[in-house]
C-alpha cells in the first residue's frame, strides 16, 4: 500500500489523515508555472548548489488541504476548555482581534518617524499606565517578548543595580516549587541558584529565606500565587527581609490572574514582576501570537529598566532609544523594537472594554472557578494541601496508588473524553502533580461536564480498568507517542524510502 | 571495598581505594521516570560536596546530581552517552555517573547506609 492510499485508509469519519508534505509532493510539479530562468554567471565561489534541492512539489489546493487537515488536529481554546495549568487559557474576546486588526494599528512599521505613530504610542503609554496602576509600580518596560524573556529583564536590572553600587552578589534564591524558567533565567545571568524548600502547607517560610541570605545574595525569585496554586501569606516578611539583606525581591507574575485588581504587587514589597499579557490579559498564546512580558519596576529598579521608553512630551509621544535623560542609566536593549504591538493593542482592549471593577471580577471569578474544581473533585482525585486555593487546583497522584494507573496514564485517557489533559508532573515538588487552571471564562456548566468526565475516569481508574487507561489515547490518530525513544534516538529529519522499500510495495 | 552510603539527595557512593563511584539511587531514577539524557563532567573536575556534579534528563524533568563528596573526578561512565537507560535498567550499579577521588574520607561519615536510606525513601514516598 502507499503511503496515501495507508492515509486514505486512516480517515475516521470526516476526520481527515495527513502525511507529511514529504511523503507526497513531487519534485518538478509547482503550484505557479514559471519560464524556466536564463542562464546566469554564478557569482557564489564555487559554493553554488550542484544537486537538486529536491523540495516536495505541490499544487495550490494540496497546500490548503494539507494545512487544513493538520489544522484540525489542534486543541484550542476556541474548541473546549484547556486546563493546562500555570497557563492561564482563558478566552481569547474577538474584540481584541478587531482592535489589533485596524489599519493604524496594523499597517504600522517600528521605524516610521515618531509624528506618524502618535496613536500607537499613545496606546503603548496608555497600557503601561494601566500596568502602572495594577501594580503599583512606577515603571513598565514594555519591551519583553514573554514571561522567560521578562524574568531576563528583571534579572538583567538587578543586576544593574548591584554593578551600580559596586556590589559584587552572586546568589539567587528560588524555591523548588518555581518555574524551571526561574533558575534557567538565573542561570542565564551568571547567578548561583540556591534553592529554598517549602513548607508541609505548600508555602515558602521567611525563616527559610533568612537562613539562606547573606551579603552575597544578588535577590530572590518568587512566584505569587505560586506554582502550587497557593497565596504565599508571609510575602511581606519575604520581601522585608530579602531587602534588609541588600538583595531585590523578584516576582514571577505568571499567576498574577489570580490577584489582577485584588492585590498590587508593588505593595507586597516586589521590586520587578514580568506581566504575561497571553495569561491574565487574554492575548493569544503560542501558535495563535507571539507572547509579551512586560516587566513592572520599583523606584529602586526603575532607572535601569530597558529601552526604548515610551515618554510623553509638550508635544506628543516619544521614545527614548539612547541612555540619556530618562533612560541615562538603562541596561539596554534587549531586542530590536520597543514590544509586540499586536499584543499591547489586544491586552488594552481587554482591560478597556472589562474596566478596573471587571479586572477584579476576573481575578474573583477566575479563583472561584478553581475552588469550584477543588471542591468538587478532591474526594475522587486526591488534592495535597488543603484549600481554599487560588486561581489553580492542585492534585496528585494518591488516588492512583495501587491501580497501576499513572499520572501520565490517567491524562492520556482524558483526550479519548475530548480534553486536554492539566499540567501534569509540575510543579515538581509534588508526587504525580496534576495542576488544573479553569479560567474565569468556563461557565459553570463547562466546569460541571469536566468535573463530570474526571469522576468518571477516577472511578473506573479505581474500578481496576487499568487497560482503558494504559491503551490511551484511543481515539486520536496518534496513539501514545514513545516519548523516551524520541528524546533518546531523535529522528530530526525526513530521508527519502529506500528503493528497496519502494519495489516491495 | 566499603559499603555504599547514600545522600538526601538520593545519590549513592562506593569507595575503593580512596576513589568514590558515585550514582543515583533506584528510588531515584524510579521517580524521575525514563532517563533520555545525563550531562557528566570532565574528568579533572574538582567537586564540592553538595554542589553540582552532573545533570540527569528524564522525560518529566531535568535535575542535577550534588556530589555526595568532595574531590577530584577520575573518570565517568562513557556507556551513559550512546544508553542512558542504563540509569534506568541498573541505577546502582552500571548506571554509575562518575569516579572521584576523595579529598576527605571523613565525609563518609554523617552518610546513611542502606538500612538508613530505605527507611528515608519510605517514609518521603
Amino acid at each position: 500500500m502507499t503511503d496515501q492510499a495507508a492515509h486514505q485508509a486512516a480517515h475516521r469519519g470526516l476526520d481527515l489523515e495527513e502525511p507529511l508534505l514529504f511523503d507526497f509532493g513531487e519534485t518538478g510539479r509547482s503550484g505557479v508555472d514559471l519560464p524556466d530562468p536564463e542562464p546566469v554567471a554564478s557569482r557564489l565561489g564555487g559554493l553554488e548548489r550542484t544537486a537538486p534541492i529536491g523540495l516536495p512539489g505541490l499544487s495550490e489546493p494540496q497546500v490548503i488541504r494539507h494545512f487544513v487537515r493538520i489544522s484540525r488536529n489542534n486543541y484550542s481554546i476556541d474548541g473546549n476548555l484547556y486546563p493546562l495549568g500555570s497557563c492561564t487559557m482563558k478566552h481569547n474576546p474577538r474584540l481584541n482581534e478587531k482592535v489589533a486588526r485596524l489599519p493604524g494599528f496594523a499597517d504600522l512599521h517600528p521605524l516610521q518617524p515618531e509624528s506618524t505613530i502618535q496613536g500607537a504610542l499613545e496606546a503603548i503609554h496608555t497600557l503601561a499606565h494601566w500596568l502602572r496602576t495594577l501594580t503599583g509600580m512606577p515603571v513598565v518596560a514594555m519591551p519583553p517578548a514573554a514571561g522567560a524573556h521578562g524574568e531576563l529583564c528583571g534579572l538583567m536590572a538587578i543586576r544593574a543595580a548591584h554593578d551600580a553600587a559596586g556590589q559584587n552578589r552572586t546568589r539567587v534564591l528560588i524555591p523548588e516549587s518555581a518555574h524551571g524558567t526561574n533558575p534557567a533565567t538565573a542561570a542565564l545571568c551568571g547567578y548561583e541558584v540556591d534553592p529554598i524548600p517549602g513548607n508541609a502547607r505548600g508555602r515558602i517560610d521567611v525563616a527559610a529565606i533568612r537562613e539562606k541570605l547573606g551579603p552575597d545574595v544578588a535577590g530572590i525569585m518568587l512566584t505569587n500565587p505560586n506554582t502550587l496554586g497557593l497565596f504565599e501569606s508571609q510575602v511581606i516578611e519575604v520581601a522585608d527581609a530579602i531587602h534588609d539583606a541588600g538583595g531585590y525581591f523578584y516576582c514571577d507574575g505568571a499567576n498574577l490572574n489570580a490577584i489582577v485588581g485584588k492585590a498590587r504587587p508593588g505593595d507586597l514589597g516586589v521590586d520587578a514582576i514580568h506581566i504575561n499579557l497571553h495569561k491574565t490579559f487574554s492575548t493569544p498564546h503560542g501558535g495563535g501570537g507571539p507572547g509579551a512580558g512586560p516587566v513592572a519596576f520599583s523606584e529602586a529598579l526603575a532607572p535601569y529598566a530597558p529601552l526604548p521608553l515610551v515618554v510623553r512630551g509638550d508635544d506628543g509621544f516619544r521614545l527614548v532609544e539612547h541612555r540619556e535623560g530618562q533612560g541615562a542609566a538603562s541596561f539596554g536593549r534587549m531586542r530590536a523594537f520597543h514590544g509586540q504591538m499586536g499584543m499591547f493593542t489586544r491586552a488594552l482592549t481587554y482591560m478597556q472594554s472589562h474596566g478596573a471593577d471587571g479586572l477584579r471580577q476576573v481575578a474573583e471569578d477566575a479563583v472561584l472557578s478553581a475552588n469550584y474544581l477543588l471542591e468538587s473533585l478532591k474526594d475522587d482525585l486526591s488534592a495535597p494541601f488543603d484549600g481554599p486555593c487560588m486561581h489553580e487546583a492542585l492534585f496528585d497522584e494518591a488516588f492512583l496508588q495501587g491501580t497501576g494507573i499513572s499520572v501520565l496514564d490517567f491524562a492520556k485517557a482524558m483526550i479519548d473524553e475530548g480534553y486536554h489533559p492539566m499540567t501534569v508532573y509540575f510543579p515538581l515538588v509534588v508526587h504525580g502533580a496534576m495542576l488544573t487552571e479553569p479560567t474565569e471564562t468556563e461557565s459553570k456548566q463547562s466546569l460541571d461536564r469536566f468535573i463530570a468526565v474526571l469522576r468518571k475516569l477516577a472511578a473506573a481508574a479505581k474500578a481496576g480498568d487499568v487497560n482503558r487507561f494504559r491503551d490511551a489515547p484511543r481515539h486520536t490518530f496518534r496513539r501514545r507517542v514513545d516519548e523516551t525513544a524520541a528524546a533518546r534516538n531523535p529522528v530530526l529529519r525526513w530521508t527519502p524510502p529506500t528503493p528497496d522499500a519502494q519495489a516491495a510495495e | 571495598m566499603s559499603e555504599k552510603r547514600f545522600t538526601r539527595d538520593h545519590e549513592w557512593i562506593e569507595v575503593d581505594g580512596g576513589v568514590g563511584t558515585v550514582g543515583i539511587t533506584a528510588y531515584a531514577q524510579e521517580q524521575l521516570g525514563d532517563v533520555v539524557f545525563v550531562e557528566l563532567p570532565a574528568p579533572g573536575k574538582t567537586l564540592t560536596r553538595g554542589g553540582e556534579a552532573a545533570v540527569v534528563e528524564s522525560v518529566k524533568a531535568a535535575s542535577e546530581v550534588y556530589a555526595p563528596v568532595s574531590g577530584e573526578v577520575t573518570a565517568v561512565n562513557e556507556a551513559l552517552a550512546a544508553n542512558p537507560g542504563l540509569v534506568n535498567e541498573a541505577a546502582e550499579s552500571g548506571g554509575w555517573f562518575l569516579k572521584v577521588r576523595l579529598s576527605d574520607p571523613s565525609e563518609l561519615e554523617d552518610m546513611m547506609d542502606e538500612a538508613a536510606y530505605r527507611a528515608y525513601t519510605e517514609d518521603a514516598a
